[in-house]
């Protein structure tokens, strides 16, 4: 397998990066984060109808631009680099993946063109009280005639999501279920997140009027295996840029008469700090490439991504906060935005020593 | 003329194998004709053995080699970065002279710039190169030579002009090794092996004509060869097994490569044999040890995206686009992976890692690991080094003030120890 970017993916990438520095600037991240919602509907459609982003990886038949895992992960990067607050990962990564994966044409039919013309802001539903994001350990149930009886749990935008995807167990196994965002006996409390910029809700569900989406053997790993390489991505492009803005304070930086750049134990973690965010962003971006050839070690691939970018985050953050000193740990400069992006980012889907663990299954048999 | 592409480069290279490749030829013979076709250094400059090949073309005619398992050029050794340096820097003498017995096997190199004063900081040598009568008379010593028992020349950087600033004084010769001025002795490792030496130099003597580029240029022309290094990295010691086949080309490959790859036994072991982790870990039964897991894991993990990483820097480069950063960080990363593996390697083994030759686990070959991975961050600059490398020409980080190079060299202050 090749994997490398083509000029029309490249030009696509510089577009989106001035596109959402002009119109998705960090002071509007620190707007939105404040918000209950972290979001507002108006300028969010206004946003993404520019570039149809919610629309890349949805079939043209669906009204989307039918792109693959290898653009979308290229607008994830972007915005995890411009840390945008917008409701993206949960609505096209999970809930159009399910859609994707388990529906039938009827119920793609129904459900894409909405999501990919940016009018239906979606999630999906899968941990519960647990933490786990494992198919194995839900327990919220779907009766014969389809109504969800239990809770859910760290569901992204899922306050705010005007269809929620949600994962039970249904008479002949584990199914997706789709429910109105303001169904009956769907009460959605937002929970308080460490980073602001992703919001997460607890869902009780009492008798809530439910439609089979389909069967989620099977297809609720894959969907986690792509949400693993899509965050991936995006963690990639938060640890380049606050590499980036770190380089760029220690050569502005005058300590002792000279730029604190010029010295070695400056240089020699800003060298460490590029090994580790390259790394990541090749572990990313080949993972990206996986998905689309439909590479049978996917699910290695997916979690070695993960576990690459989590550390490469975390780490990437804690030298970026130090190279600030001082002024790094104040609320007022936007080093610990990422920080605590990164930390959930690490934490969501598993963390690193969970995919090294689903890693070693692989490679223990 | 016919247009170049990788189709019309492998038919014609096909073409002229199928009328010319012949196992029962002696191994200089064969590659007489490959130096006279062009392709065994396809991307050489025809009028010096090559065809004027684009790079990017050179791996189809390596695979239309390897498809009839047709022998190449001598590759292995230092005699790799002595003909990229001529070809750069040499003289059409030089040229003649040289690099067709470098491609024939015919002459082995060496390379002599690290000194016992001046390892990461090559340019502080101070071996001296005085003209006297119409000669080079060449006197000081040099250290961590491959190969210099065997070799028939040298690729010398010696100090010409102390009056000059420390780079400037620096001139670049070709010196044959075979003179009685010229004393070799080996140098033993912490690991045991013995796979570098130590060159003496008393009144040795350099023809003129054997300058490398002008008198004072020496540094340009070093900074060539160990670019040449570097990019080359592990390539330089990966020669292939040979084949068993016991045709008369096959047999004289195989006693060369014998001899050539002798001084790098040990180095798949200091890259920390990440291959063998897993299935040790099997063996062992310490797989089953979620601790042991979890440190595998982290070390298959760097391992596979540094692979990606080289993978990624080798596709910009065959598209012809400017390679990013994630070419300059093989060197550093290699290090990292190597010491992990290390690390792991004990772990797995437990108390066997006490052990070594052949009362140890694969007959002395984790033990070969654990002794050998701290050579990977010295050998070829050390990670402090790579790591400037990297803040100053990657990031553009501002170089540190150093107090070398403001002042004659002469007046340069000079090593307390060592």
């Amino acid at each position: 397998m090749k994997f490398s970017f083509s000029s029309e993916q490249e030009e696509f990438r510089s577009n989106l990066r001035r596109f959402l520095a002009d119109r998705a600037p960090i002071k509007e991240t620190r707007r939105l984060m404040e918000l209950d919602a972290g979001w507002e509907r108006a300028g969010w459609k206004a946003l993404n109808a520019e570039l149809g982003l919610t629309a890349v990886r949805i079939p043209e038949e669906y009204g989307g631009h039918g792109f693959g895992f290898g653009e979308l992960c290229i607008v994830l990067e972007e915005m995890g680099r411009a840390l945008v607050c917008a409701p993206y990962f949960a609505t096209t990564v999970l809930a159009a993946g399910a859609i994707l994966l388990a529906g039938s044409d009827e119920r793609k039919a129904a459900l894409l063109p909405g999501i990919a013309a940016g009018d239906t802001i979606a999630t999906l539903a899968s941990a519960e009280d647990s933490g786990s994001w494992d198919g194995a350990s839900c327990t919220l149930t779907a009766s014969a005639t389809a109504r969800l009886n239990g809770h859910k749990s760290f569901v992204l935008d899922g306050h705010t999501a005007d269809l929620i995807v949600v994962l039970a167990r249904g008479p002949s196994g584990l199914a997706f279920y789709t429910v109105d965002g303001n169904a009956a006996g769907l009460t959605r409390r937002l929970l308080k997140t460490m980073d602001q910029t992703r919001k997460l809700a607890r869902l009780e569900f009492s008798d809530v009027e439910a439609t089979f989406l389909g069967s989620a053997e099977g297809t609720y790993d894959r969907l986690m295996i792509e949400a693993a390489v899509c965050l991936s991505n995006e963690m990639a492009g938060g640890a380049e840029r606050l590499r980036e803005d770190a380089l760029a304070y220690s050569m502005m930086r005058m300590q002792f008469g000279k730029p604190i750049a010029s010295f070695q134990s400056m240089k020699h973690k800003a060298a460490d700090m590029l090994l580790d965010v390259e790394l990541a962003k090749s572990a990313a971006y080949f993972a990206a490439a996986a998905l689309d050839d439909g590479d049978e070690d996917i699910a290695v691939t997916a979690s070695l991504a993960k576990a690459c970018a989590s550390d490469a985050y975390s780490q990437t953050a804690t030298h970026a906060i130090q190279i600030h000193g001082g002024i790094g740990f104040t609320w007022d400069n936007d080093t610990h935005l990422w920080y605590k992006r990164a930390k959930s980012s690490d934490v969501l889907f598993g963390d690193a020593f969970y995919h090294r663990e689903n890693m070693m299954k692989h490679w223990a048999a | 003329m016919t247009e170049l592409n990788e189709d019309t480069v492998r038919a014609e290279c096909r073409a002229w194998l199928e009328a010319n490749w012949d196992p029962n030829l002696g191994l200089v013979e064969w590659r007489h004709k490959l130096a006279e076709s062009g392709w065994g250094n396809p991307h050489w400059p025809s009028r010096w053995y090559g065809r004027d090949l684009p790079v990017g073309l050179v791996p189809v005619v390596k695979e239309e080699f390897a498809r009839i398992q047709a022998i190449g050029p001598a590759e292995a050794g230092i005699r790799v970065l002595a003909a990229a340096t001529i070809l750069a820097h040499g003289t059409d003498m030089h040229k003649e002279k040289f690099l067709l017995r470098i491609m024939t096997g015919e002459d082995t190199w060496c390379q002599l710039f690290s000194e016992p004063g001046s390892g990461s900081d090559v340019a502080g040598a101070v071996t001296r190169a005085e003209m006297k009568g119409n000669q080079w008379i060449v006197n000081g010593q040099k250290v961590w030579t491959t190969s210099a028992h065997k070799a028939h020349w040298g690729l010398l950087l010696a100090r010409t002009d102390w009056d000059a600033k420390k780079h400037a004084g620096l001139s670049y010769f070709i010196i044959d090794m075979k003179q009685p001025g010229i004393s070799v002795h080996p140098l033993r490792q912490m690991n045991g092996h013995a796979s570098f030496n130590q060159v003496f130099i008393t009144d040795a003597t350099v023809e003129p004509e054997f300058l490398v580029s002008e008198v004072g240029n020496g540094w340009a022309v070093t900074t060539t060869t160990l670019m040449h290094e570097r990019r080359g990295a592990d390539g330089l010691r990966t020669w292939g097994k040979g084949s068993t086949r016991p045709e008369r080309a096959y047999e004289e490959e195989r006693a060369e490569i014998a001899t050539t790859m002798e001084p790098y036994r040990w180095y798949p072991q200091r890259a920390g044999r990440v291959d063998l982790v897993i299935p040790r870990a099997k063996e062992t039964g310490k797989i089953a040890d979620p601790v042991v897991r979890q440190e595998i894991a982290k070390l298959m993990t760097m391992s596979k995206a540094a692979e990606w990483t080289a993978r990624r820097a080798r596709t910009a480069q065959e598209q012809g686009r400017p390679q990013g950063p994630e070419g300059s960080l093989g060197k550093l990363v290699s290090s990292n992976i190597a010491r992990a593996a290390a690390r792991v390697h004990t772990q797995i083994s437990g108390a066997d890692a006490l052990l070594t030759g052949d009362d140890s686990p694969m007959n002395g070959v984790i033990a070969e690991i654990l002794v050998s991975v701290p050579a990977t961050s010295i050998a070829g600059g050390t990670d402090e080094i790579q790591r400037n490398i990297i803040s100053e020409r990657v990031l553009k980080m501002p170089r540190e003030r150093t107090g070398d190079t403001d002042k004659p060299f002469k007046d340069v202050p000079r090593n307390l120890v060592g």
